[in-house]
């Protein structure tokens, strides 16, 4: 290691400080302000209460937002990560025609404006009677989400032994009881992690949601759209400090499942 | 691993037995995500593209209008020139970040690879209500500038707001390609450039700079294409005023159902996309980020 090498220095670590604060900084002020007593987004508070949280889970507008949002998102973790699980499964045992096709597929969800999509969805589901719907709903985000599921499962694929199947199927297993008695159990830190980032991916969708939205059905990040652009009403924060709770918790816990299982599968 | 040396011979022969059998087998398997992907998300882009041709009749007309009318060029410059502007920043911001992760203790790099993931799977919502608290008139950000002697400037509304709050939505998506190329970099290269006497400035110019440069143009060209099709951020943080084009795209839905018009809109916004990866695909792939398998 010669002296002249790039290394950190204090310049770069202050920097490294300073877009770390960017990164993160901005988003917590909203759990300070949860815990304001005015219904005013003034920073910082100048009074505290916990009204808004009751506000949050008593209020009819907003707890239906919750649980309908929970719902959808919960029925696109298991679709998603049952077909992102068997695509990713066929993607790794070799040879698939159209790979090139395919990976632009998969892709697209990423680069395609989401605005393009959300009002493509919405003339398509007006037309087959799905906008307004939990299906349809569920249809649009798992769409959004097997890409990331199939990202998940093929990270884990790659550490994973394929001769293990070949054993289990030469000792006379068949193909399900290969599947749930070796794969499944190898690779499900792959699948929990898929099934967490499609849960995610549903939970926060916004602009899709916005238009396929009915006065009846409307999810968690629509009822905060709506609130943010009509009134000053703190609940925002409250619903805001929760997801953020909650999706970092979600997401911290399959990055530590990920970090214990290289031992496990080697 | 040590288990299976035995079987190896057999295991051959099983192996050429299950990859005859796999392929319709693995063909069935993708079929369902494929069949999603196509029916609920593929073709709804597809058919709002053809309504730009179609409605409200068959012909050029709607593209026609994109290109006649002097407001919708001028939304179409606002946008690439915000673009631009968010991706040079976002580039300033993440390149020294993305080096230091490469630097530091594994430990190290793990909380600063944390903070940049946690923000990419957080609230979009929370994060733009949060810019709406931290722009606001009388907010931190206004105080700020007031305290540095510039005056307490509106902020929020305004183009630098907007761009603020996508720098900061936008910043993962920079970091991510760039430590992932600058990761690839042989260090011994560095050193042997050292030793035979070059200055840093020269290491960095001549050898560490090249080297990161697919990573440069991954998350530039990444950053530029998602700031062009944003949506929520300016919706919420700019006016109406300003609008960029995915802005224009909703409310030509939302207030006129004129599909045909946002048709043409998003032909034009997906063909500026998809010529820019295009143009990079040689140098650099922003799809190796997600971590898909690439075709060698």
């Amino acid at each position: 290691m010669g002296e002249n090498e790039l290394r950190g220095g204090v310049g770069l670590r202050l920097w490294g400080a300073l877009v770390g604060a960017v990164l993160i900084a901005p988003t917590l002020i909203v759990i300070p302000l949860s815990f304001t007593g005015k219904a005013s987004f003034t920073f910082p508070p100048e009074s505290w209460s916990l009204r808004w949280y009751q506000n949050f889970f008593t209020d009819p507008g907003w707890r239906d937002a919750l649980l309908t949002s929970v719902r959808i998102a919960l029925l696109v973790a298991v679709l998603a990560s049952a077909l992102g699980t068997a695509a990713a499964l066929a993607l790794d045992s070799g040879r698939v025609p159209g790979k090139g096709l395919i990976n632009g597929l998969l892709l697209s969800p990423m680069v395609v404006p989401q605005i393009v999509a959300a009002i493509g969805v919405y003339a398509v589901f007006l037309k087959w009677g799905l906008a307004g719907t939990t299906l349809g709903f569920v249809l649009a985000h798992t769409a959004l989400a097997i890409p990331f599921v199939i990202v998940a499962v093929s990270a884990v694929l790659r550490g994973y032994d394929r001769r293990l199947e070949q054993a289990a199927a030469s000792l006379g297993a068949g193909p399900l009881t290969t599947f749930f008695q070796v794969t499944l159990p190898l690779i499900l830190p792959g699948v929990l992690s898929g099934a967490v980032f499609a849960f995610v991916t549903s939970l926060d969708e916004v602009v899709i949601a916005l238009y396929l939205q009915s006065p009846e059905l409307h999810t968690l990040p629509v009822q905060m759209f709506s609130s943010v652009t009509v009134e000053t009403d703190p609940t925002i924060a409250a619903a805001s400090t929760l997801v953020l709770v909650v999706t970092t918790m979600l997401i911290l816990l399959p990055q530590l499942l990920r970090r214990r299982s290289p031992e496990e599968t080697r | 691993m040590t288990a299976t040396t035995p079987l190896t011979p057999v295991a051959g022969t099983v192996a050429a037995a299950a990859r005859r059998g796999r392929r319709p087998r693995g063909l069935l398997l993708l079929a369902p995500a494929l069949v999603m992907l196509l029916v609920f998300f593929a073709y709804p882009v597809a058919d709002i593209v053809w309504r730009a041709f179609s409605e409200p009749h068959l012909g050029l007309q709607n593209l026609r209008d994109v290109f006649a009318d002097p407001v919708t060029l001028r939304v179409l410059t606002r946008t690439v020139v915000t673009a631009f502007g968010v991706a040079t920043l976002t580039l300033v911001l993440a390149y020294p970040y993305a080096h230091l992760m490469t630097v530091v203790s594994p430990r190290w790099r793990a909380v600063l690879m944390a903070l940049v993931l946690l923000p990419f799977w957080t609230s979009l919502m929370a994060r733009n209500f949060a810019w709406i608290v931290l722009l606001q008139d009388g907010g931190p950000l206004a105080k700020l500038t007031g305290l540095l002697g510039l005056g307490e400037k509106p902020l929020l509304g305004t183009a630098v707001g907007v761009a603020l709050g996508m720098v900061q939505v936008l910043l993962p998506y920079m970091v991510l390609p760039l430590y992932s190329a600058m990761s690839g970099i042989d260090r011994r290269l560095l050193s042997a450039a050292a030793s035979l006497g070059a200055p840093r400035r020269t290491v960095f110019g001549r050898i560490y700079l090249p080297l990161s440069m697919p990573g440069v143009v991954a998350g530039y060209t990444l950053v530029f294409v998602l700031a062009l099709g944003f949506y929520i951020t300016p919706r919420l943080l700019g006016s109406p005023q300003q609008s960029l084009i995915a802005q224009v795209i909703g409310t030509k839905v939302e207030k006129l159902l004129d599909f045909g018009g946002a048709g043409a809109l998003s032909l034009v916004l997906l063909a500026l996309t998809g010529l820019l990866l295009l143009a990079v695909s040689r140098v650099a792939r922003p799809a190796s980020m997600l971590g898909l398998k690439e075709e060698d």
